[in-house]
C-alpha cells in the first residue's frame, strides 16, 4: 500500500552529483594509498582544520632565524634553559586547552598558580614532606577550579567575568600567603626535590631510557592501532605515513637526548689551576666538570602529556569533553551531563596551573607578585598559537606543547637579540603580534570550515 | 486498521496555564508506517511531539506503547521505550565525525577505551541498511556536511538505536529539491524497516509523497486520522486550515471557532 518514491534514473543521478561535491576530510587517517591519504590530508587543511601545522613551522622558522642572526641562540646551554623557561608556561596552557575546549575561559589561572606555588613554599618553611604540600597545593587548586565551575554551571556567571574577579582576589591572596612566612617577600622552595624539577638533570642514562621508552611506546602505539582497525577489515593509514611518524618521533627523541646529554659546563674541557703546595706554586691538572642530562620537569611534561592525551582522545569522557564544546545543546540531548563536565574542566585547569606554579617556584623563588597576568596571556596564547581553538571543540594537548615552544623561543631569542633601552618592549610587542597572528588563523580556518560545510 | 499501534495516545489533553492547547486528542503510531502530522502554526504539533517525547506531561489521557500503559514525563522515559525525536536543529556535534556523532551518549567501550573499530563497523552497516550513498566516508567531520547529510545522520543515528518510535520534526525544511528527495526516501526506507515513523511537515507534497497515514490537527483537537491513499491534496489542506473537508474531520458543533465551508 506505500505509496512509491520516484526514485529511480534521477535519484541516482543525485547521488552522484552529491558523491562528487563531497570531499571528505577525515578524522581517522585513512585513504588506502599514499596519495590518497596526502589528498584527505590536504583537504582537512584547505578546510581550516591546520592542527598545530602552523605552530611547528614557526619554530622551525624561529629556530632557524634565531640561528643565523643570533650567535649564542643554538649554544648547548641556552637550549637547555629554553626548556625550563618554557615548562611552566607549557603546563599552564594544558590545563587552559581543557577550558578552551568548552569555549571558556579561565583568566585567574596564572594566580592560581601563584597561590599554589606560595601554599607549597610556605608549607615547606613548616617543615611539611614536599609530596604533602604539594597534594595540599593541587587540592587548593582543585577547590579554586570547583568554585569558577559552579559560579559558571549555577549561577551562570560567564567565566570571562569571574575569573576576572578570581584573577584580582587571588592575586591578594598570594601576598598574604607570602607575608605570612615572615620573609622578605621571596620565598625560595624548601625542597631539594622541588627545587631539581627546573634546576637539575637527569642521570644521562635515564634520558636515553626516556627516549627509548618514548619511541618504543609511540611505535608500539600506532602498531596496536593500525592492527586494530586492519583485523576489522577498516581502512588504515599507509604504512609509509605510520613509519615516517614513528621514524620522525624517533629523530626528535635522540636529537633532543643528545644535544641535552652534551657537557654544557663553562669548564667541561677542565684545564689547570695552580695551588700552592709545600710552599710553592705548581700547576695541577682539574678534570672537567660536567653539566648535562634532561632537565628532570621533561618527564613531568611527558608524563602528563601521555595520560591527558589519553583521556582527552581515547575515554568516553574526553569524547564528552569535545561534544560540549562543540555543541553542548546536542550533547545534552545525547544525554551527557553538561554540567558535570563543564566543572570538571575548571576543576582540571586550575590544578594544572597549581602543577605550573610549583614549577615556576622551582626556577624562580616565590614571591609576592607570582603568577600575574602576563602568564597567564602568554599561556593562552601558547594554547592557541599551538592550534587550540578559542570558540571551542577543537584543540589537543600537544598544542600547548608546541605553542608554549614557539612562546618560549620567542622569548628567549629576542631577549639577547634585542639590546638597549626598549627591549622588553620590543619582546612584548612581537609576542603580541604572534597571538594575534594565531587568534587570527583560528577565526578564518574556522570561518572556512563553516563555508565548507555549507557545500 | 487492523494491526496493533506501537504508540497509542487517547485523549491526550494539555493545558499551560490557562491556555488549552490539546482537546481530547488521539494518536497512533505504527511499525512499517510513516504517519505524518501536520496542521498550521499554533495546532499544537509541537505540544504534541512534547507531550510523546516526554519533554512535557500529560494532563490527562492515556499514553500506551506496545499495548501497555505507560507513564512518561521525561524524555529519558521516551527514551528507554524506544522513542527518539530528531529536531529540526538537528542536534549534532560539528567537531564530531559521523561516528562519533551517531555514539555520542552511548559509546561503545573496551574497558576505560573507546571501541572506535566496532563503532566504526556499526554506523557504517546502519547507514548501508538505509542504502546511503551520499556519505563519502563515516569518520567525516559533520561540519563538512551538506545539511541533506547531517539530516542523514541525524536519521541515521535514530535508526542505529533501533528505535521503535522516531519522530522527524520538519526534517526537509532548510534543504533543496534534490536532497528533499534523498531524505524522503531515507524516511520510507526506515519505516520498511519496521519502525514507526512520524513526520511532522509543513510541505504537502513531501506528506503526500511519503506518508501511509495522515493525522491533522486543528485548534488543538485532532480532525481527522486518514489513510494516504484516501485522500487528495485540496482534502489535506482543508482538514488543515478549516478543521473539515467534506464529510472528514470535525463536524460544525464540534468545530468550536466557526469554520465556515
Amino acid at each position: 500500500m506505500t505509496p512509491h518514491l520516484t526514485k529511480s534514473a534521477t535519484g541516482a543521478e543525485v547521488d552522484a552529483a552529491v558523491e562528487e561535491t563531497a570531499e571528505a576530510a577525515t578524522t581517522v587517517p585513512t585513504g588506502k594509498s599514499l596519495s590518497g591519504y596526502l589528498h584527505n590530508y590536504w583537504q582537512r587543511i584547505r578546510g581550516g582544520d591546520m592542527g598545530s601545522l602552523p605552530a611547528v613551522a614557526a619554530l622551525v622558522v624561529l629556530f632557524l632565524v634565531f640561528s643565523i642572526v643570533e650567535d649564542g641562540f643554538l649554544s648547548k646551554s641556552n637550549f637547555a634553559s629554553l626548556i625550563t623557561q618554557a615548562a611552566p608556561g607549557i603546563l599552564l596552557a594544558m590545563g587552559l586547552v581543557f577550558v578552551l575546549l568548552l569555549a571558556e575561559i579561565d583568566l585567574s589561572a596564572g594566580t592560581t598558580s601563584g597561590v599554589s606555588g606560595a601554599v607549597v613554599a610556605v608549607l615547606l618553611i613548616h617543615n611539611w614532606p614536599w609530596p604533602l604540600a604539594v597534594l595540599v597545593a593541587l587540592l587548593v587548586g582543585a577547590l579554586i577550579g570547583l568554585l569558577i565551575g559552579w559560579m559558571r554551571t549555577f549561577l551562570r556567571v560567564p567565566s570571562f567575568v569571574s575569573t576576572l574577579a578570581l584573577f584580582l582576589g587571588l592575586q591578594g591572596v598570594v601576598q598574604i600567603v607570602v607575608n605570612s612566612a615572615n620573609t622578605q617577600g621571596n620565598l625560595s622552595l624548601q625542597s631539594d626535590a622541588l627545587v631539581a624539577l627546573e634546576n637539575s638533570n637527569m642521570p644521562r642514562w635515564a634520558g636515553w631510557a626516556m627516549a627509548i621508552l618514548v619511541i618504543v611506546g609511540y611505535a608500539a602505539q600506532k602498531l596496536m592501532a593500525v592492527n586494530a582497525r586492519r583485523r576489522r577489515n577498516l581502512p588504515t593509514e599507509p604504512v609509509l605515513v605510520t613509519a615516517a611518524k614513528v621514524g620522525a618521533i624517533a629523530v626528535l627523541a635522540v636529537v633532543f637526548t643528545v644535544v641535552l646529554n652534551l657537557n654544557r659546563s663553562p669548564n667541561a674541557a677542565g684545564g689547570t689551576k695552580i695551588v700552592e703546595k709545600n710552599g710553592q706554586l705548581v700547576t695541577e691538572k682539574v678534570a672537567g666538570a660536567y653539566l648535562g642530562g634532561v632537565p628532570w620537569v621533561v618527564p613531568v611534561i611527558l608524563v602528563l602529556v601521555v595520560v591527558l592525551g589519553f583521556v582527552l582522545s581515547r575515554t568516553r569522557y574526553g569524547r564528552h569533553i569535545y561534544a560540549v564544546g562543540g555543541s553542548d545543546e546536542a550533547a545534552r540531548r545525547a544525554g551527557i551531563r553538561v554540567d558535570s563536565v563543564r566543572i570538571s574542566v575548571f576543576v582540571i585547569c586550575s590544578v594544572l596551573a597549581g602543577v605550573s606554579g610549583i614549577v615556576l617556584a622551582s626556577q624562580t623563588a616565590v614571591n609576592a607578585s607570582q603568577g600575574g597576568g602576563n602568564t597567564l596571556l602568554l599561556a593562552v596564547g601558547a594554547a592557541v598559537v599551538g592550534g587550540t581553538s578559542l570558540f571551542g571543540g577543537k584543540g589537543k594537548i600537544t598544542d600547548a606543547v608546541v605553542g608554549g615552544a614557539v612562546v618560549a623561543v620567542i622569548i628567549n631569542g629576542m631577549a639577547d637579540l634585542l639590546r638597549g633601552a626598549n627591549n622588553s618592549a620590543w619582546q612584548w610587542i612581537v609576542t603580541g603580534l604572534v597571538l594575534l597572528l594565531a587568534a587570527t588563523v583560528d577565526a578564518v580556518s574556522r570561518r572556512r570550515a563553516g563555508a565548507s560545510g555549507l557545500g | 486498521m487492523s494491526d496493533q499501534p506501537i504508540l497509542q495516545l487517547r485523549g491526550i489533553n494539555k493545558s499551560f496555564g490557562a491556555v488549552h492547547v490539546l482537546h481530547d486528542v488521539d494518536f497512533a503510531a505504527y511499525a512499517g508506517k510513516v504517519t505524518a502530522l501536520v496542521g498550521d502554526n499554533g495546532a499544537g504539533k509541537s505540544t504534541l511531539v512534547k507531550c510523546i517525547g516526554g519533554t512535557y506531561t500529560i494532563d490527562s489521557g492515556t499514553y500506551e506503547f506496545l499495548g501497555k500503559p505507560e507513564h512518561v514525563s521525561a524524555p529519558r522515559d521516551a527514551s528507554a521505550l524506544g522513542v527518539e525525536i530528531v529536531y529540526q536543529d538537528l542536534a549534532l556535534c560539528e567537531n564530531l565525525d559521523v561516528v562519533q556523532n551517531m555514539f555520542l551518549g552511548r559509546e561503545r567501550m573496551r574497558g576505560i577505551v573507546l571501541d572506535e573499530e566496532s563503532m566504526e563497523i556499526a554506523a557504517a552497516d546502519t547507514l548501508k541498511s538505509l542504502s546511503v550513498r551520499t556519505l563519502k566516508s563515516v569518520r567525516q567531520r559533520v561540519s563538512s556536511l551538506s545539511g541533506g547529510q547531517r539530516q542523514t545522520v541525524a536519521i541515521a543515528k535514530a535508526a542505529l538505536w533501533k528505535s521503535k518510535v522516531v519522530i522527524l520534526d520538519e526534517p526537509t525544511a532548510a534543504l533543496g529539491v534534490a536532497q528533499t528527495a534523498q531524505v524522503l526516501d531515507l524516511v520510507r526506507r526506515l519505516a520498511d524497516q519496521g519502525t514507526a515513523v512520524i513526520l511532522i511537515s509543513h510541505n504537502m507534497l513531501d506528506v503526500l509523497q511519503v506518508a501511509d497515514k495522515i493525522s491533522v490537527l486543528y485548534l488543538g483537537q485532532l480532525a481527522a486520522t486518514v489513510d494516504r491513499a484516501d485522500v487528495n491534496q485540496t482534502q489535506v489542506v482543508e482538514l488543515i486550515t478549516t478543521g473539515r473537508s467534506g464529510d472528514l474531520g470535525l463536524q460544525p458543533a464540534a468545530a468550536t471557532t466557526g469554520a465556515s465551508s
